[in-house]
């Protein structure tokens, strides 16, 4: 699909990733010497931007195949190329699951005729997301689609049996098993809001911290007892961060990444029952908020992944125990870096691509995402402005869904422009 | 008083002009011509998602004997079952043109989300929170309250409030909405409150509410002017609760011989229905200081007084934050 | 008529004058009903409970037989409930029954007379009494319904827009009946039509 313009794009004066300022010649998809640019490439005056590497999601819900109806992969795409993202990694639980090579196959080729950025399936670990027998994982892996990123997300793969067998099964083709660390005998199906005061207060089943830190302690034991890597999705709580920086000052090869929402919301926001609050894992007290963005900062948590999760209206507009859980964040994702640890100083732009580009790029091993911005590499990044404010309007969003929680605050606006391969799949305005 | 959500919205003042109210309710049961013609005209429709046969024929009496025209929906197993939304469904009920939406739901917060799509669509229907999940059921604080003013107004004619005196809440409380409910009311009466209950069923961030905890029922009792026993639900014991309902009775049961370490004249509470032999011996249940068919009694009263004070005056206009 | 209070007020009727009101209505009571047997006297919250109370006390002297004395509120029977918010209801207390009785409302005003219509469907609801008769301490006329007192401690003729104030000294500490002149509310207590 052609988007933007063929042709040469000249990107002029740009801060690249906080390294300096210089110019980018896009052509044929790759950054040629800005010096040989043609008389007819169009300039882009990226005085006072920021130039980053195109931005990489690790955990996306495109919906498609199955619910349409919430997110289809244009429209999920289209939403990431406005957050900045150039590819995203889409979960497995759709319907059908994506637990064949062929379903994967499936997906990736819709994102290759219908996708805004790069999609790449990610396996389930055990067939039917039913935690009892491994998926194909290996004929996903050699298919088509190259999977290399396995999750059951949406559901805890509990057997311990089970989970071995997969971290030693992906090694032998580089692959990584993704964890959703829920315990579902202390954090059931109907948990819905952080176990504290407000769950005692409110009435709602609760979800205890430990559900969460205590399958990543196993699951970190086992990654050293098998010599395999294992990555945890959207870390929620400041227990699971002791475990990570345990682990990681052993030498286990564990990475994690955060969402945006656990960046900056609190449990708080779910006091009036709000079913856009509600989300999987549950927002957390501010305690957990402060050490989540600490463990960001200092690389115990590798990288930012959004957990975009597009719900049907009517799917939000039941009571909050039986909503659907989920919020949009592939938009807004980079504005919450920004706002929680950019502007105060806590991350430069150098940490942010690596959070966002670089080191899920690696995760995921990914080829041509996550590549430094230098003459040769592909011409995949994104332009930033890192003083622009907004607004958030969820009526305003590339998304097919409405559960956004951002609706009505204040946030930075950086997206200016973001270009995969040389093509423009973004531009403002 | 536009909705009532919650027992804690509820000032002392309007709490008491409730029960002073249901006091005068009260007459009418005793009448031949159960009848007040103060709500005549408006219409009331019970939206039950939960089967409750006491409570749902409770405000059907209340909003008949006040002359209203009441409907009763029952939308047990609707909504998710078969698709719906919540939303569509209130909203499709409210559009028939409902002054008032007395609402029983199977999970907490549901009433005030109803509120809030209510508001949002421009609907100005009162809505009347008749037990939400585990989370509120004012209009049970208020029959219980009702019924404990009556009972110490026995010895104590100008008793207003319920300063110095001490209720003893038991059993299981963290799934107990009539709990939470008792709570706040009972501390804005000015009561002092003791929850017993094993660890297991006290409730998460208990140690932040305005009450003093124990799980040492015999400790307690002495000290209690009333106990409150709650229903405790067998299949608490398939979540692993408690063992066995015998070692539940023993720890928190009021058997026969707990009743011997009640005050003279301390009351016995019970919402129903009753297990009798678990939290609650049949002696206790039919013991000299058991209030608990009066408080059946007091339900159709109370929810007359509350109908009044939502529908007996004008329409106000929709205002958001405004309940 | 002396005149006191405020230049905008006049004092109609004094402490004695209400007394002697009081117990000439008493015996026209007994008087009509040649004696005391059947009577039950009720007073409409709030100064018409205070009047029957009187009433009822003068009787008992008379007679030698204690009277049933009560209240009954209309509230709940007014037929302009939704023209306001909502009202405070007051205590009805009835001290016997009223099937077969003949009962006395008490009032303190007879205005616009809704307040007396109210009370007779309250009645009716109660119960079917032989007969209902009315005793007021003023009536200020401007009836708006079929409404006429059997005893009257005094007859007032007012302008619509004056407002007539009772004050008893069970309720307020003295006893007075005064007219305001100018635009307010037709009768005493806030927003209360008689």
């Amino acid at each position: 699909m052609s988007e933007g313009q063929p042709g040469e794009v000249l990107v002029v004066g740009a801060d690249l990733a906080g390294a300096g300022r210089a110019d980018l010649l896009l052509r044929d998809g790759r950054l040629a010497d800005p010096a040989t640019a043609g008389a007819g490439a169009e300039r882009v005056d990226a005085d006072g931007l920021v130039a980053l590497p195109g931005l990489v999601d690790l955990h996306t819900h495109l919906r498609q195949p199955g619910r349409e109806d919430a997110e289809t992969v244009a429209s999920g795409t289209s939403a990431a190329a406005r957050g900045g993202f150039t590819a995203v990694l889409a979960m497995a639980n759709t319907d059908p699951v994506t637990d064949t090579a062929e379903a994967a196959e499936h997906v990736a080729r819709l994102g290759r005729r219908e996708g805004h950025a790069q999609v790449v399936p990610v396996g389930a670990v055990s067939k039917g997301l039913a935690g009892a027998e491994l998926a194909e994982l290996g004929l996903m892996a050699r298919s088509a689609a190259a999977v290399r990123v396995f999750s059951d997300d949406g559901h805890c793969v509990t057997d311990a049996r089970l989970m071995r067998r997969a971290l030693e099964y992906v090694r032998a083709f580089d692959g990584v098993v993704a964890q959703h660390a829920q315990d579902p005998r202390l954090a059931g199906r109907d948990a819905c809001c952080h176990e504290g005061d407000l769950s005692g207060r409110l009435g709602l089943p609760g979800w205890p911290a430990a559900a969460e830190s205590t399958v990543v302690a196993r699951d970190v034991e086992l990654a050293r007892l098998t010599g395999s890597r294992v990555h945890v999705c959207h870390v929620s709580t400041a227990e699971t961060v002791e475990v990570l920086r345990w682990a990681k000052g052993r030498g286990i090869d564990v990475t994690a990444e955060v969402a945006p929402h656990h960046l900056l919301l609190t449990t708080d926001e779910v006091a009036g029952y709000d079913p856009t609050y509600k989300v999987n894992p549950p927002l957390r007290p501010a305690e957990h908020v402060t050490v989540l963005r600490e463990a960001l900062a200092d690389g115990t948590i590798d990288a930012v992944a959004t957990d975009h999760a597009p719900h049907a209206r009517h799917d939000k507009e039941h009571a909050f125990a039986e909503a659907a859980f989920g919020m949009l964040g592939l938009e807004t994702a980079l504005a919450v870096v920004l706002e929680t640890l950019v502007l105060p100083g806590r991350l430069d732009w150098a940490g942010v691509a690596a959070r966002m580009s670089t080191t899920p790029a690696r995760i995921a091993r990914l080829a041509g995402q996550g590549r430094p911005l230098a003459l040769g590499e592909p011409a995949t990044l994104t332009l930033v402005d890192p003083a622009a404010r907004a607004v958030v309007d969820r009526a305003a969003s590339a998304s097919l869904s409405r559960n956004n929680p951002w609706h009505g605050r204040e946030l930075p606006d950086p997206v200016v422009a973001t270009f995969w391969a040389g093509r423009a799949t973004y531009r403002r305005g | 008083m536009r909705h009532l959500l919650s027992a804690a919205d509820l000032s002392l003042a309007e709490t008491t002009r409730v029960l002073d109210l249901a006091e005068e309710m009260a007459q009418v049961q005793a009448r031949p011509v159960k009848k007040l013609p103060a709500l005549r005209g408006r219409t009331v429709v019970n939206l039950f998602f939960e089967d409750s046969t006491r409570t749902r024929s409770s405000f059907e009496l209340a909003g008949k004997w006040l002359s209203a025209d009441v409907i009763n929906v029952s939308a047990k197993g609707s909504s998710v079952s078969k698709g719906e939304s919540l939303r569509d469904t209130v909203l499709t009920v409210a559009s028939m043109g409902v002054d008032a939406l007395v609402i029983r739901h199977h999970a907490s917060g549901a009433p005030g989300q109803v509120v809030g799509w209510f508001e949002a669509s421009g609907i100005d229907a009162h809505v009347l929170n008749a037990g939400d999940g585990t989370h509120e059921h004012p209009t049970q604080a208020l029959l219980d309250a009702f019924t404990l003013r009556r009972h110490f107004r026995r010895t104590e004619p100008d008793r207003d409030t319920f300063d110095g005196l001490v209720v003893a809440v038991v059993g299981d409380v963290t799934h107990s909405r009539v709990a939470r409910s008792n709570v706040a009311l009972l501390r804005t009466l000015g009561a002092e409150v003791v929850l017993v209950a094993p660890p297991t069923l006290m409730p998460s961030g208990v140690g932040s509410w305005p009450v003093a905890t124990s799980t040492d029922l015999d400790e307690v009792l002495p000290e209690a002017d009333a106990v409150m026993m709650l229903r405790v639900q067998r299949e608490r014991m398939s979540g692993g609760y408690f063992p066995t309902p015998r070692e539940y009775t023993v720890g928190y049961g009021l058997t026969r011989d707990r009743l011997a370490r009640l005050r003279p004249g301390a009351a016995i509470c019970h919402p129903g229905p009753m297990n009798r032999g678990l939290e609650i011996s049949a002696d206790a249940a039919d013991a000299a200081g058991s209030l608990i068919l009066e408080q059946v009694a007091a339900g159709v009263a109370v929810r007359m007084s509350v109908l009044y004070q939502l529908l007996g005056g004008e329409d106000l206009p929709t205002n958001r934050g405004d309940h | 008529m002396a005149e006191t209070g405020t230049a905008a007020s006049r004092l109609v009727m004094d402490a004695d004058q209400i007394a002697r009101a009081c117990a000439r209505m008493a015996h026209q009571v007994l008087e009509a009903n040649r004696g005391a047997a059947g009577l039950v006297v009720l007073g409409i919250p709030t100064r018409g409970v205070a009047l029957a109370e009187r009433l009822a006390a003068a009787m008992t002297e008379v007679e030698g037989v204690p009277i049933p004395v009560g209240s009954l509120d209309i509230t709940l029977y007014r037929d302009d409930l939704r023209r306001h918010p909502t009202r405070a209801v007051g205590r009805s207390r009835l001290p016997a029954g009223v099937d077969d009785a003949v009962v006395v409302l008490v009032d303190d005003v007879l205005f616009s007379g809704r307040t007396v219509r109210a009370a007779l469907d309250a009645l009716g609801d109660l119960g079917r009494p032989r007969a209902v008769r009315l005793a007021v301490l003023v009536d200020r006329g401007h009836r708006e319904l079929p409404v006429r007192a059997d005893h009257v401690g005094k007859n007032l003729p007012t302008r619509s827009d004056e407002r007539v104030s009772v004050r008893l000294a069970e309720v307020d500490g003295v006893n007075e009946v005064t007219i305001t002149a100018g635009p307010g509310e037709s009768g005493d207590e806030p927003g209360r039509a008689s």
